[in-house]
């Protein structure tokens, strides 16, 4: 799994570690992991609800930010829980460019067994590195 | 905790923490806590107290109180006072959950009238009190019409017959903040939140049936004038906040905050501390929209008391009048708010953020409610789900903490750890076999809330009464809960 949760960098809130290969690869690991914290099984949503999500900035952490708290926003406004489907990032000058197709479905507490919902993404110990071995991020979820 | 060895002890409940600890603290920091409980706290509240220190305009020092803890920029149980001309507002200081608050409800009945129907009374409040991961609740607010809830609170509530006139009477700033402006929140706020008044949400909130056993009052007189006047009385206490609106309200900032900064040349330690200047166009604006965020949780507070009130109703076949389902009070525990306190010989306004902290107003408090002014405010403190909560009521002394204390009992588990060593189906039982009949809308988030990943409620209390910051006036045990 390419990401994990840990157990001693936040006590009330959620903190995950996320890795990818790319940079995509990692939005996506850290896109599962913000959903893996509200719903126990990811094998449980069922993908019959489409979005698609467009977020800019020139800064990788906060371009990861701004997708996650979009995951946020649509599991407040439409009750969706929402999992990548394709995900890519081009630079545009300074700024990066995120186009992203999600899909899942509306919360269903009885197929979904549920854990804890996430209120929003925030800045404590934030970090998205390049690495020799590819891409690490790490986020602390306010729950 | 490592303990730093240049913390002074101040008595056997106050620490403090000298501005040469860390470079840029402008005020010390004091920490709340018996020499226990400054052990048990985790390192994350001394690396962030300390930073609080830092804030531009801070009055006098950062507190955290006995229940602080590990949070995103403040600690939780962090208080900051900011003077209003020359200070800044900190989104993070205040939290995402905006309002995040208690309130207090009594009955006439008996722990002998309720056991009876216990299981019925909490099934019937888990389907009309939703809780858990994308819970709606049972109002349809036009998204235009949410917009005059988030500028009313609580008012717009009792207009629509959901309350008592009152329950405005006793709940903090009479459920409606004045300078809430629907103009300053985005859009993507209300869509997160114009479905979601009268709902729990989850994490730590829930909604709790309790009773007050006779040897839990510590003080008669003022338990009465709380309500709480038969032995084993029935309580009703419940703990939300303002739910995705005021979590947008707060990210939706929070980022502008991030970009103002360097324009007013500011800096900050951890960027959950991103600020703004109280007097400018972003701190006001901010402000305006934070005030809307306390009207939500408010709203939404006062909705699921009217449904607390209908289920107590439908289930023991009398009115909520005849049941005596008196509110006490509605107090917030995540907020900034303008007060005004003499310091050093001048009389000056300050903003006292409180972040998992609860404001606890002296006896003659302008700001009280009648009911309360010769008492003091009642300060209401959820403890952990299997152990108890207390009402306390605010003392004269409590001026040398800005009139702050605990909000609970404190984390010292992260919920990482807590879901890995406790079942919820287990603890369910558990529970049972004690019994608290408990309905969650989630196992692993029942594991979360063990009591075990608490700190000792009943420490945490004596230490704000030891302190000198509030006073104990009754002590509540868990019979029902429902849980987030």
């Amino acid at each position: 799994m390419p990401y994990e949760f840990l157990e001693e960098v936040a006590i009330a809130d959620v903190a995950f570690r996320a890795t990818g290969q790319s940079l995509e690869e990692l939005l996506t690991s850290a896109a599962d992991a913000t959903m893996n914290a509200m719903v126990d099984d990811l094998g449980t949503i069922d993908r019959t609800t489409t979005k698609s999500i467009h977020v800019e900035d020139e800064a990788e952490d906060l371009l990861l930010v701004n997708f996650l708290q979009e995951l946020i926003y649509y599991k407040d406004a439409e009750r969706l829980l929402l999992r990548p489907d394709r995900l890519r990032v081009e630079r545009h000058g300074r700024c990066l460019v995120l186009d992203a197709v999600v899909s899942g479905e509306p919360v269903n507490p009885k197929r979904h067994a549920l854990k804890v919902d996430v209120k929003a993404v925030t800045f404590h110990r934030l970090r998205v590195e390049h690495t020799p071995r590819g891409w690490e991020a790490m986020v602390v979820l306010d729950v | 905790m490592a303990v730093p060895p240049s913390i002074k002890k101040i008595s056997d409940t106050v620490w403090e923490i000298p501005t040469s600890y860390k470079p840029g603290m402008r005020v010390p920091a004091r920490l709340y806590a018996t020499a226990k409980l400054l052990r048990e706290m985790d390192d994350g509240v001394i690396d962030q107290v300390t930073n609080v220190a830092m804030l531009p305009g801070i009055v006098r020092y950062a507190f955290c109180m006995p229940d602080g803890h590990w949070g995103y920029g403040f600690p939780i149980g962090g208080v900051a006072p900011m003077d209003a001309e020359e200070g800044v507002i900190s989104p993070g200081g205040i939290g995402f959950d905006i309002n995040c608050g208690m309130r207090l409800v009594v009955t006439n009945l008996t722990y002998d009238d309720v056991k009876p129907h216990l299981k019925r009374l909490v099934d019937r409040l888990f389907e009309r009190v939703p809780a858990g991961v994308g819970c709606t609740g049972f109002l349809n607010v036009p998204q235009r019409e949410f917009r005059d809830v988030v500028e009313q609170g609580a008012r717009w509530c009792v207009k629509k017959g959901l309350g008592w006139e009152e329950d405005l009477e006793r709940t903090e700033e009479r459920g409606c903040m004045a300078g809430a402006d629907a103009g300053k929140i985005s859009q993507k706020a209300v869509e997160r939140g114009c479905d979601q008044i009268g709902t729990l949400g989850s994490g730590n909130h829930y909604l709790e049936i309790q009773v007050a056993k006779p040897e839990h009052v510590f003080d008669h007189e003022i338990a009465k004038v709380f309500g709480i006047t038969i032995p084993h009385q029935v309580v009703v206490m419940f703990h939300c906040g303002s739910r995705g609106f005021g979590h947008q309200v707060a990210t939706d900032y929070l980022q502008r905050f991030l970009r103002a900064m360097p324009t007013y040349h500011l800096s900050v330690p951890d960027r959950e501390l991103a600020c703004a200047p109280f007097r400018s166009p972003e701190g006001q604006d901010y402000f305006a929209a934070m005030q809307c965020a306390i009207n939500m949780s408010f709203a939404n507070r006062q909705v699921i008391l009217h449904r607390i009130r209908e289920v107590f109703s439908e289930v023991l076949g009398r009115t909520p009048e005849a049941l005596g389902m008196r509110m006490v009070y509605d107090v917030t525990h995540n907020t900034a708010k303008l007060e005004r306190y003499v310091v050093e010989g001048t009389a000056r306004q300050l903003l006292i953020h409180r972040k998992g902290a609860t404001r606890a107003f002296a006896p003659g408090a302008d700001d009280l409610p009648e009911a309360y002014r010769q008492t003091g405010q009642p300060v209401i403190i959820g403890g952990s789900m299997e152990t108890g909560s207390y009402v306390l009521v605010g003392v004269p002394s409590g001026e040398q903490t800005f009139f702050s204390t605990a909000h609970g009992s404190g984390r010292t588990m992260s919920r990482v750890k807590a879901k890995r060593i406790y079942n919820g189906r287990q603890l369910l039982q558990q529970m049972e076999a004690k019994g608290i009949y408990v309905r969650s809308a989630s196992y692993a988030g029942l594991a979360e809330e063990a009591g075990g990943a608490y700190k000792d409620i009943d420490e945490v209390i004596e230490t704000t009464e030891l302190a000198g910051i509030s006073k104990r006036v009754a002590r509540f045990t868990p019979i029902g809960n429902v849980k987030g």
